[in-house]
């Protein structure tokens, strides 16, 4: 399990206004774009210094491609994370106030505590 | 020595600038009894008079990341660029520029070190909706310097309820021994129960009006023991997913004193969350 990765793209998406537009339209693409060529980016270094054993697995990177933000929540992905950036991504698309978040609300009514560990 | 001339815990709700500040059909039929609310608990702090805040929050994985997390960092800057792009795009924040007090941070970071805090520090910090929601609330002007504390209460693991209290404490002994004659608030802000990104988030209430109803009452009465009997890294889970912010309303309930009953109480249920707003005068009610 890999959830630092996972909170790392949802981290680094959501503070770039064109990386959200850009996951918005093209999940499958931005993420393997991303796992590629900044997964391994030391956030506080611009000299080009990395890591050399980020990854996702499999199912972490599907989530991410899918848009699955159920999977993303059983994964233990911060949920601070994953709410702010659907809600940049999706928000937009749903017209009453607030009806995107409690279609989110709803699409993890399956979930009962204790909720998925999130520690990294 | 310095003068704590107001003790100022509350919840702070990103949405109130857009609702208060909204006209027309985009104001939320409930904005006016907030704003008045508002108003209200802006008194308290204005009636005290202060000349410098301490303002403690928690930062939103906003500047600081799981790279590099500490668990309680002081700013110690002469400037503080305030809110980011996210809460400008969600909550529609305004950007700030608040001025700081390197004198009192270096103060308390001094004098925490050697009571037994191995406090982080930051000589460039943008703060984030945790201390500008109430800058917005309780002095809009945003006229008086100030020194952020930051907690960790997002990231786990987390330092435990107690040790939130124990900072509290240390807190209120160290800005009442700072040589100065100015006169300082301690405001903090946490939450109440509340969920984010999980299955019981925004609802027509928060996500446990039965803690809710007695965290106001810990708080309220300054029952610590109480409060600390009960509440627990664990215990935090089941009100919801994010409430452990409620530690930092327990981090002012330790700056405010066991069983200091708070001079002004008042809350608001609120959609998604409970808003509540305690204020302590450690020298009596200013005239």
């Amino acid at each position: 399990m890999t959830k630092y990765l996972l909170d790392k793209f949802l981290y680094t998406v959501d503070r770039d206004p064109g990386l959200v537009e850009r996951y918005r339209d093209d999940p499958r693409g931005t993420v393997e774009w991303w796992e590629q060529e900044r997964a391994n980016a030391v956030l506080n270094c611009h000299t080009g210094e990395a890591s050399t054993w980020q990854r996702f697995d499999d199912a972490e990177r599907e989530a991410l491609a899918a848009h699955d933000y159920p999977k993303l929540f059983e994964l233990g992905a911060h949920p601070f994370l994953t709410l702010t950036l659907f809600i940049a991504m999706f928000e937009r698309d749903h017209g009453e106030p607030l009806s995107f978040q409690k279609e989110y609300a709803v699409r993890l009514a399956h979930f009962s505590l204790p909720y998925p560990d999130i520690a990294t | 020595m310095a003068e704590i001339v107001a003790v100022i815990a509350s919840t702070h709700h990103p949405f109130y600038y857009r609702a208060s500040t909204a006209t027309g059909e985009d104001r939320p039929p409930f904005a006016d009894e907030w704003v008045a609310k508002i108003e209200r608990f802006r008194e308290t702090l204005t009636r005290a008079r202060p000349d410098v805040l301490v303002m403690v929050g928690s930062d939103h994985f906003h500047q600081l990341w799981l790279d590099n997390m500490p668990q309680f960092l002081v700013g110690k800057a002469p400037f503080y660029d305030a809110n980011w792009y996210n809460e400008e795009r969600e909550f529609g924040l305004p950007r700030m520029l608040l001025q700081g007090h390197e004198e009192l941070s270096a103060h308390i970071l001094r004098q925490g070190l050697d009571s037994g805090f191995d406090l982080a520090f930051s000589n460039e910090l943008r703060i984030d909706h945790s201390v500008t929601c109430p800058i917005i609330t309780l002095r809009p002007q945003a006229d008086l310097p100030i020194v952020p504390i930051y907690t960790n209460i997002f990231a786990p693991p987390l330092s435990q309820p107690k040790r939130f209290v124990q900072l509290g404490k240390a807190i209120r002994e160290i800005v009442a021994g700072w040589p100065s004659d100015q006169r300082v608030a301690i405001i903090g802000t946490g939450h109440l129960s509340l969920e984010l990104g999980g299955p019981r988030q925004f609802g027509p209430h928060g996500p446990d009006p039965e803690f809710d109803r007695r965290a106001v009452e810990w708080i309220a009465t300054g029952d610590l023991d109480g409060c600390l009997a009960e509440v627990t890294l664990d215990s935090l889970h089941s009100p919801g997913n994010a409430t452990h912010g409620f530690m930092d309303f327990m981090l002012m309930m330790g700056v405010a004193g066991e069983g200091q009953k708070a001079d002004h109480v008042d809350s608001l249920d609120l959609f998604h969350t409970m808003e509540a707003y305690f204020t302590w005068y450690p020298n009596g009610v200013p005239e």
